[in-house]
């Protein structure tokens, strides 16, 4: 990923530990200190700048890597601690927020059931209708550049937990991902049919090229993937999350063409949203049955981390959508402010 | 049950998997994976970019046969509600 610019005293500190070599002992001590402090001092780390840029850099070691950073990083023990500080605060005020008021019982059917009235009900403002109806030209580019950031790797995070799955749930999940990743073709990938819309309304695809853009709400999204993906023992977790992105999405999906098609855009635009109406359908009848219900079926312990994922992707995506309606309805852009992006 | 897909095997059919195989999803659609093809009532066979495919069975999709989600806006059931 290109590099970002740094938010704080805590990314910067990374991004210059980063261009050099490993190991660097005292200046990932100076980050750690750099880390607690900042930590202490957050009064929200999903909307804390510098904290969700840091972990984001974190994580993207594992995935394409950091423009200019030694590859040497990836798994330095003393970078790997910086990470798991955040990600307890990080996690813990997930768990804080997320209601999860059913129990059903641990059979692949009601587990799915569950899931359908989960992500059946109506949770605040509606983007996909907005999108659908009123959004003018800009903010449908900056729509584009909002989902970006996970949609130009979309898929990767859940990929993380094939190796962690047994039986009926891995099948299940290697079934989806297939799809996710164009069933042998990698321009029907679905990254690359995003970056394709991208292009399609003049914007550039390369992965991180609108980092500086995102609002910490954005990254703390993709975080929030990543954290459930990396992490064997949340492995409930991200099967909870795709779930929940599966069974929102064929309906969404088509108001977005919609919205792409009412200016005049056409395939190349629209193709991605049309792809995930028919795509989705299936994948949420795979994911609700067999991945989410076959993982409880197969280790009932993992009822209440299936059911915590799910509701914390639909939380977490609902404060996101607040934060860019909000912004919209206030004539801003919900982009970070002072940024040369947006040209 | 297993969602991995059946290969085909020639010679006597009662040995291997079915070739196809058609989950009936509750208050949904029906998810059909493996060998098989989608035709028109002529037989011309439909585009299709999956392997495995939902088919709409409660008649409010937009994309027939294939389903779209919009069961679940109708309030699809399945199930007659109990008595
Ligand atoms: S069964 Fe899904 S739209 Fe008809
Ligand atoms: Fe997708
Ligand atoms: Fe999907």
């Amino acid at each position: 990923m290109k590099q970002p610019t740094a938010r704080g005293n805590v990314s910067a500190l990374l991004l210059e530990i980063t261009t050099g070599e490993p190991p660097a002992a005292d200046k990932v001590k100076h980050l750690e200190d750099a880390v607690r402090t900042a930590l202490a001092r957050t009064a929200d780390v999903v909307v804390e700048d510098d904290l969700q840029l840091t972990l984001f850099c974190l994580y993207e070691l594992h995935y394409s890597g950091l423009d200019g950073a030694a590859e040497g990083w990836e798994w330095d023990p003393g970078l790997i601690r910086v990470r798991q500080l955040i990600e307890a605060v990080f996690e813990e005020r997930l768990r804080t927020a997320v209601v999860v008021d059913a129990a059903p019982e641990p059979t692949s059917d009601a587990v799915a059931a569950e899931l359908f009235r989960m992500t059946g009900e109506d949770t605040g403002p509606s983007m996909s209708r907005f999108v659908a109806r009123e959004a003018n030209a800009e903010q449908l580019r900056e729509f584009l550049i909002q989902k970006s950031i996970y949609q130009l790797k979309e898929a990767d995070p859940h990929t993380w937990a094939i190796p962690r799955l047994t039986g009926r749930a891995k099948a299940a999940l290697v079934e989806i991902q297939a799809d996710e990743y164009g069933g042998g073709h990698p321009d029907r990938m679905h990254s690359a049919l995003f970056a394709r819309t991208m292009r399609a309304v003049g914007l550039d695809d390369t992965y991180g090229a609108y980092i500086d853009a995102a609002p910490a709400i954005t990254l703390a999204s993709t975080n929030m993937m990543s954290l459930f993906g990396l992490n064997r023992r949340l492995r409930g977790a991200i099967v909870g999350h795709l779930t929940a992105y599966e069974m929102t999405s064929s309906q969404p999906n088509r108001l977005y063409a919609r919205g792409f098609a009412r200016h005049g855009y056409g395939e190349d635009a629209t193709g991605y949203f049309e792809e995930h109406v028919e795509a989705d359908a299936v994948h949420e009848q795979i994911a609700g049955r067999d991945l989410a219900g076959g993982l409880v079926e197969a280790d009932p312990r993992l009822l209440g981390d299936v059911l915590f994922g799910a509701a914390a992707a639909l939380l977490v995506d609902s404060w996101m959508t607040r934060h860019i309606m909000d912004a919209w309805a206030e004539g801003r852009s919900s982009l970070q402010p002072d940024r040369s992006f947006a040209a | 049950m297993s969602p991995a897909d059946p290969a085909p095997r020639a010679g006597d059919a009662r040995s291997g998997p079915p070739a196809a195989s058609i989950v009936a999803c509750p208050d949904g659609p029906l998810l059909v994976r493996g060998e098989f093809e989608v035709v028109t009532p002529d037989g011309e066979a439909l585009p299709r970019t999956r392997r495995t495919v939902a088919l709409c069975r409660c008649g409010a999709s937009v994309l027939k046969p294939y389903c779209d989600g919009s069961h679940k806006l109708i309030g699809f059931k399945t199930e007659p509600p109990a008595p």
